[in-house]
């Protein structure tokens, strides 16, 4: 069974916790701004929202790069990009609806979520488990996929 | 059902391996008119700069990609098409007879009418096979001209500054990216240029290109006289029509082509840059050439061809993103903005930092950028997604880069 990020944002106390892990884990820094997962802060409401890839199924950032350096992880099915075959181009960042997979300038590469090859280090270093690791069909992205459907220029005609 | 594919670039191959996703037993023949494995114009200036070989621009990395798949890749020009007849002519006189035909054969570059535009040294940059005469000439020091500071112009720009080439770049125009970005982004572009070494001559065409002792000469008509090793011809790109003259099908600037990117010949298809279909800002009917409309296009055309009239194309978002010398900028949709529209523009001149939201009603429907690389996509988002931006549009029009969030609020119900 695939397994993803559920988030649920009415947990989050805005520690950023989650930044620091991942931009760890992947870049070897505590640097916020190079973590694959961002906590969005509404001030006026008072609220935290972590907020990255949902490794959805359109993957419009597979479905864009022109050199064929994104691809699934058949273990964890995250949309994995290969940055031995990324050219920087920089298409897959206007193609995702999301706004989730990024430029990183310091390494002219795209950086995305890819699930830490099946451990994600968000969830683990989340003290409140307003991220957690669990089945696919369980989260909650389905309102926003539903929203992602709208972006797609072809939609099945109805009978 | 055979179904035969024009064009090896992203939309035909996408094509293909949608059908044979969609069908496994069709046969599918993919026609490309260069004598390389299909890959990416998009790369090239990566190769320039030798960040990747050549292996690096192909579309798909397994050399066995196209055999596995049973995609029969012919390297061959076509000549013709007869949509009585259901064939395919190609550049050898036999032909091939398709059930379904897809016409993604794609763009070239335009010849600006230029005396001396055919001389020895003058390159568009548009093939590998240009990549490679480039690498051959643009050698450190080397004087090279760039005519057109478009949004091509633009993306090799950057790989010659990195060659050292001793760059000038010319444009007709007012500004650089005159199609792609509004005049301030344009003017900072230019500044940041100028700020790293490269000449850049706006409000000037060329005359005309003269054959010198060893090298050439570029005669502006400004009067200006810029010796030259190599030029390099960046003025926009055509659809690549010219071979269905006679062929009933109905074209336009490209072929024209229906909500299920038909074309009026029943059973053959047209994607990608050759393809004038429905743009999603405007409703109206458009050439767009760019990568993801050339996939999507590919895609739901591909579904079309197995599955009869099954997906339709609700108009593809026009979108581009450029770095130019490490300033990067996008735009999207109607980044011109609509009359009764509204904008809200954050500009930050010294930081080369510019943000312009293009609204219409309590819609996103246009944004370009400079400087801003995080989270950008989720412009496509709001404004494809139609999201409705209730008490955030009032909050854009106060900071504008406050588009994740707004995001979030809308679709999520955060606010």
């Amino acid at each position: 069974m695939l397994r993803s990020l559920l988030i649920d944002a009415d947990k989050c106390t805005g520690c950023v916790q989650c930044e620091l892990a991942c931009s760890f884990e992947n870049e070897g820094l505590f640097n916020p701004s190079k973590s694959r997962i961002r906590v969005f802060t509404f001030h006026q409401e008072g609220r935290f929202v972590p907020y990255t890839c949902t490794q959805c199924a359109d993957a419009w950032c597979m479905q864009a790069c022109p050199v064929d350096a994104i691809s699934i992880d058949a273990d964890s099915g995250a949309k994995v990009v290969h940055a031995a075959m990324c050219v920087g181009c920089k298409v897959c960042t206007i193609a995702c609806p999301f706004g989730t997979i990024n430029y990183n300038s310091a390494t002219g590469k795209v950086i995305k979520c890819d699930l830490c090859g099946g451990d994600p280090a968000c969830a683990k270093a989340c003290p409140t488990a307003a991220i957690r690791y669990v089945d696919a069909d369980q989260t909650g992205f389905e309102r926003m996929r539903v929203w992602a459907g709208r972006t797609d220029a072809g939609s099945s005609a109805t009978a | 059902m055979h179904h035969i594919v024009i064009g090896a670039g992203p939309a035909g191959v996408t094509a293909c391996d949608t059908i044979r996703d969609l069908d496994p037993s069709a046969r599918i023949t993919l026609i490309g008119g260069e004598s390389e494995p299909p890959y990416s114009r998009m790369a090239i200036p990566y190769l320039l700069v030798e960040d990747i070989d050549e292996q690096g621009t192909y579309l798909r990395k397994s050399e066995s990609h196209y055999s596995e798949r049973r995609i029969e890749l012919l390297q061959e020009g076509v000549t013709g098409v007869n949509p009585q007849h259901r064939s395919v002519t190609l550049a050898r006189g036999d032909t091939l007879v398709f059930d379904r035909l897809l016409i993604a054969s794609g763009a070239t570059p335009v010849k600006p009418p230029i005396p001396g535009i055919d001389s020895p040294g003058v390159h568009s940059c548009w093939t590998l096979a240009d990549a490679r005469a480039i690498i051959e000439r643009a050698k450190p020091g080397v004087p090279v001209v760039l005519i057109g500071a478009g949004f091509i112009g633009c993306i090799i720009l950057e790989a010659l500054v990195e060659r050292d080439v001793q760059l000038t770049v010319v444009e007709k125009a007012d500004r650089m990216v005159p199609r792609m970005l509004d005049e301030v982004a344009g003017s900072l572009i230019k500044a940041w240029c100028e700020d790293r070494g490269v000449t850049i001559v706006t409000n000037s065409g060329v005359a005309g290109i003269e054959k010198d002792h060893g090298g050439l000469t570029v005669n502006l008509e400004n009067g200006d006289n810029l010796p030259a090793g190599l030029v390099i011809t960046a003025v926009g790109v055509t659809p690549n029509i010219a071979f269905l003259a006679g062929s009933g099908l109905d074209i336009d600037q490209g072929v024209l082509v229906n909500a299920h990117l038909e074309t009026n010949q029943s059973g053959i298809f047209a994607a990608g840059d050759v393809a004038q279909a429905r743009d999603y800002s405007t409703g109206g009917y458009s050439v767009q050439a760019i990568q993801p409309t050339a996939v999507e296009h590919g895609r739901i055309a591909a579904s079309n061809m197995v599955s009869g009239e099954s997906v339709v194309h609700q108009g593809s978002l026009n979108m581009n993103i450029l770095d130019t010398l490490g300033l990067i900028s996008a735009s999207f949709g109607q980044w011109m903005g609509v009359e009764g529209g509204e904008s809200s523009v954050l500009l930050d001149e010294a930081r080369h930092r510019y943000l312009k939201l293009q609204f219409d009603g309590e819609y996103l429907i246009g944004a370009g950028c400079l400087g801003h690389t995080q989270h950008i996509g989720v412009l496509r988002g709001l404004i494809r997604g139609r999201v409705p931006l209730g008490e955030w549009k009032g909050r854009l029009m106060k900071d504008p880069t406050r588009l994740m969030e707004a995001y979030l609020g809308s679709v999520l119900g955060v606010s």
